[in-house]
Parts: C-alpha cells; structure tokens; sequence
C-alpha cells in the first residue's frame, strides 16, 4: 500500500534522513520506532508531503507521491495525526472533529463515522462545545485521533499518541488503534514508547539517526536482545 | 444634549469606516503574520474607483447628478469596487507576497512597503487619477430622515452605516460559522496542520486576501460618499487612516476579527469625543494614546489572547 524507498531528508545543511526505506501492507499496523531526533516524525512528514524529499521515492497505492500538496495526500485517504496532538486550541471539540472531515461533503456518512469516533472516545461526547484548548493532554490525543477518524483514512499515520499520557490513557489509546485497523484502517505508527508499540504491531521498522537499523516482526524485534537494550529500556546484565 | 448625540453619530459613522479597514489588517495578521502595509492603498483604490465610475456613468446619463441617478447606481459602484480590488488583493498576494511564503517576516513586510508605494505612485500618474482632489459626483440624493435638536439623521448617514455593518454582520457569519470560515481560522491557527485536514492552504490565503481588499473597496467607497471630496492617492491623510484602522485592529487584539470591529467603534468614538470635548487639534493624539494605553495594560488587544508572541 505504501512503499517508501531510500528516502532522504534535509533540513538546511542538517541530513536528517539517509535513505529510508519501508513498507506498510494493506491491512497491516506497522510500526516505527526509534530514539529522540531519529528522524520518525521526519519520515511521516515527508510522506505528507510537508516536508520534501531530497531524494528517493514514495508510492501510495501505486501513485508517486512526489510534488503533491498535504492537502492532496489527504484527500487520497493517507491521514496523519500529527506530533503534539495538532489540535486547533482555539476552536471547540466539535468544530475540529468537523475540520477532520473537511474534505468530505456527504453528511450521512459523516455523522455516522462522527457518532462512532465518540463510542470511541465517551469523554469527547460530554466535551463537544468545551474550547479544544482546555482538554488534558490526554483528551487532546483522543481529539486527534477522532478527527483523523473523521478524515476517513485507509492509511493513518500516527506520531506518538502515547506521548505524555497516563499508563490507562496509554493502554485506552492502543486498544483503540487496535480497533481502528480491525474496522479496515492499514495503520503507521510512530512510537518511542517501543513496548507498547511492538505488543500491537504487526511489524516493525526502528529507525536511528536517519537510517532504517532493524526490520521483521513485532514479535520478532520485541524478542530481540538488541531492541529491547536500546529501546525498551532493559538493564544489561553485568 | 445636541453636542453629546453628534458626537457619538459621528464617531459611531467613523468607526464604522476604521472598523471595516481594520477587518484587512487584522485577517491577513491572523494568517500570515504580517503586517500589509498595502491595505491602505487598496482603500484609496476603492475610494478612487468609485469616484471614476460614479463620474463615467453620471456623466453618460447626462450629468443630472444624484437626482438623473437611478437609485442603484450606488450598489452597484460599490459592488463594482469590490470586485476589482478584490481581483487585485489576489494579484498582489500571488505576484508579491506568495513567493515570499517560508521567507523571514522581515522580507515580507520589506515587500508590503514596496508594494505600497507602487500603488501610490502609480495611483499618481496622469493616465490613472492623477495628483489632483477631485470630487465624487453625488450618487444617491441625500435627503433628511429625522432631526433630533439640531442634529440631522440622513439617508447618506444610515446607508453609510448600514453598509459597514452589513458587511461586517456578513464576514462575522463567514469566518464562525461556514466550513470556508473555519478552515480560515485553521490555517490562521496551524497552517501545517490545516494542510493535514485537507484544506488548500494557498487558496484560503488568496481569498483572505480578496476578501480584506473588497472590505478596503468598501471603506474606500463609504470614505468617498462621506467626504465627497478624494485626495490624491499618496496624499499623507490617507496613511493616517490607514494607521488608525491598524491601531484599531491592535486594540481590539490583533488577528481577531470581531475585535476589529470593537477596535475600529472604540476609535471613532474616543477620536470625536476627544475632538468635542478637549481640543479638536490633538484628534490624532487620542487614538495613538489608547494604542499606548492598551498595550501596556493589554498587550494583545480587548478580545486578545493573553499570550506574548515568540518573535
Ligand atoms: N524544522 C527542522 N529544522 C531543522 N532540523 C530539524 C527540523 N525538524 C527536525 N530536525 C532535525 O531532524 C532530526 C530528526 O528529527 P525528527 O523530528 O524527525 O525526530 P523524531 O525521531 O521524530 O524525534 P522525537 O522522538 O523526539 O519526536 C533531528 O536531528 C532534528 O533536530
Ligand atoms: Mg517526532
């Protein structure tokens, strides 16, 4: 579904991707994770198109990406909820869930999917007229995930949701991405919280200082000596 | 009892007109941060081409003067107007401004400057209006509708003030409550995460561009059927005015539209009240001392966010 090969990215004079090269299955949650400044969030900006490539190539569903706007991207149902949530902080709940599902104009099957992201997330529904701004961060997550829900994504990137959230917050969020790809959503996900990530992935890329290290499987990788010494914060013994 | 009553008819009538021209300014800051030093020209632009349109047709229809002119003539000069700074709002901002888009502030407003000046000097050329006043023909035959002691309410008054406030009734409805509003206030929040909904972020800046310079045709416009008589397009009076609906956008908090409105009432009234009530030669005085005033106490303006901004 997505195919992204020997990607690069520059920033100025700085080289924050050195070919990346990955790919995401129809149906798949994949997941990608990394240290601080490994170049995730770059990776996912640069397949929406907000950042450009220096080099190398990405194909959605066969399409070349290259040269298309954001705005574009979105509308072929490639959907990012981006890093620190992204939410307009001076509108209310509702009024960004309805921005998530600005590219769409049939109503029906926008109340539909509105009214199925708030069984989502409960706490959204009792806060729709609240100023976006004075959710907890928790809640400000949860926002983002349901208007990318709204945006209709056949592939959602997702950068951190679990990012400074509550270990129940954290496991409500990851057994929502489940959901999520079990109704039909092929899933991207970037994560340093690696442990969490790799339980719900299928497969897994890590990712350091702007090169693709390690690939396989979740169960694979979780396993592994290496991933879990550098990742998932295991003390080495002697 | 009849000073008290002219003076808010006059500073309701002129903050009526910054308010309209302060909407401009503060909607491209919201979006663009930055401040366009053109939007005063587009005024101008508006003032003058109504005054040509109102002369050509008058004059085709024999030169009777407002009582020869049908009674729509007016609308449409002012609709007129609008349409072609509005054309010209979106060529400035693709031509100038557009290419700058990612460029340190400095650069833009560097252009704005620029762009000001190219307006005004070719404002003055023989073949476009000229360096001379001239005077609108009247388009609408004025007539007293009511006198209250001794200040008259005239039709001119309330189709003055009827139109900046529809117009502001209109933009108000525009940016809170259509899909196209909301994705301006999207992009004017978070340009990148706007793009990440969707929305053609170019596009919406082009008609916020268009829209800030029909809302300058119509000031222009109401400016020209107030005074009758047009400075020259690089007259100093008009930057004056240009200044004040800005400070009126910075009082009633920058980037925020319905403080626009606020900002420019607050002006009209506080520059006429001063004028009637202290000394009419220190007019300008007033404004740039409530510009003083609010931002040492309010930084942000009256309906502001209370943020300082990383500059
Ligand atoms: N706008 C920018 N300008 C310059 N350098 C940048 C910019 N954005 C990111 N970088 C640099 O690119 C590298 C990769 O950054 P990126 O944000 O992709 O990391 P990340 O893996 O998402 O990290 P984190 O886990 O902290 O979010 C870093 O070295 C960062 O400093
Ligand atoms: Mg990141």
């Amino acid at each position: 579904m997505l195919e992204v090969t020997d990607l690069r990215v520059n920033y100025g004079a700085i080289k924050a991707l050195h070919g990346v090269t990955l790919r995401v299955n129809r149906g798949e949650i994949v997941t990608l994770i990394g240290c601080n400044g490994a170049g995730k969030s770059t990776t996912l900006r640069a397949i929406s198109g907000i950042v450009r490539a220096a080099g190398g190539s990405i194909t959605y569903e066969g399409r070349d990406l290259a040269g298309l706007k954001p705005h574009d991207i979105v509308r072929l149902g490639l959907v990012q909820a981006p890093e620190g949530r992204g939410i307009f902080s001076n509108m209310t709940v509702a009024e960004n869930l309805e921005l998530g599902a600005f590219i769409r104009s049939d109503r029906d099957g926008i109340s539909a999917d509105r009214e199925k992201a708030l069984t989502l997330f409960p706490r959204l529904r009792e806060r729709l007229d609240q100023s976006a701004g004075t959710l907890s961060g928790g809640e400000q997550q949860m926002l983002a995930i349901a208007r990318a829900l709204l945006t209709r994504p056949k592939l959602l990137l997702l950068d951190e949701p679990s990012l400074g959230l509550a270990p129940q917050i954290v496991q409500i969020i990851f057994r929502i991405i489940r959901e999520i790809n079990e109704q039909g959503a092929t899933i991207l996900l970037v994560e340093q919280n690696a442990h969490m990530a790799l339980k719900v992935a299928h497969r897994a890329y890590v990712l350091d200082v702007g090169r693709i290290v390690m690939e396989g499987k979740a169960s694979d990788l979780a396993a592994s000596e290496d991933v879990q010494d550098a990742y998932m914060g295991r003390k080495r013994a002697g | 009892m009849d000073q008290l009553l002219q003076t808010i008819k006059d500073g309701i009538s002129m903050g009526s007109l910054y308010a309209l021209i302060a909407l401009g300014y503060t909607m491209v800051y919201g979006i663009l941060k930055f401040i366009n030093f053109a939007h005063s020209d587009v005024v101008v632009l508006g003032a003058w081409l109504s005054l040509v349109m109102a002369d050509t047709t008058t004059r085709a229809l024999g030169g009777a003067g407002a009582a020869g002119a049908p009674w729509w003539l007016g609308g449409a000069v002012l609709v007129t107007a609008m349409v072609a700074c509005g054309l010209i709002g979106f060529t400035i901002e693709r031509l100038a401004y557009k290419p700058l888009r990612g460029s340190p502030r400095l650069n833009v407003l560097i252009t704005a400057i620029g762009v000001s000046l190219f307006l005004q000097n070719t404002g003055q050329l023989r073949a476009v209006f000229g360096t001379n006043p001239r005077s609108i023909p009247p388009l609408i035959h004025d007539a007293t509708l009511l006198t209250v002691g001794q200040v008259n309410f005239k039709l001119l008054d309330l189709i003055g003030f009827g139109t900046a406030v529809a117009l502001m009734i209109g933009l108000d409805y525009l940016v809170f409550h259509t899909k196209l509003g909301r994705a301006m206030r999207a992009v004017s929040h978070n340009r990148v995460t706007a793009s990440l909904m969707g929305i053609p972020v170019d596009r919406v800046i082009s008609f916020t561009f268009v829209t800030g310079a029909m809302l300058a045709a119509a000031g222009g416009f109401l400016w020209a059927l107030k005074y009758e008589t047009i400075k020259q397009p690089a007259d100093s009076s008009w930057v004056l005015l240009g200044l004040k609906a800005f400070v009126a956008a910075v009082v009633g908090g920058i980037g925020n539209v319905r403080g626009a409105m606020l900002g420019g009432m607050a002006i009209g009234l506080l520059e006429n009240f001063g004028s009637a009530y202290l000394s009419s030669s220190m007019k300008d005085v007033y404004v740039f001392a409530l510009l003083i005033v609010v931002l040492l106490v309010r930084p942000g303006g009256i309906l502001g966010k209370a943020v300082v901004e990383k500059v």
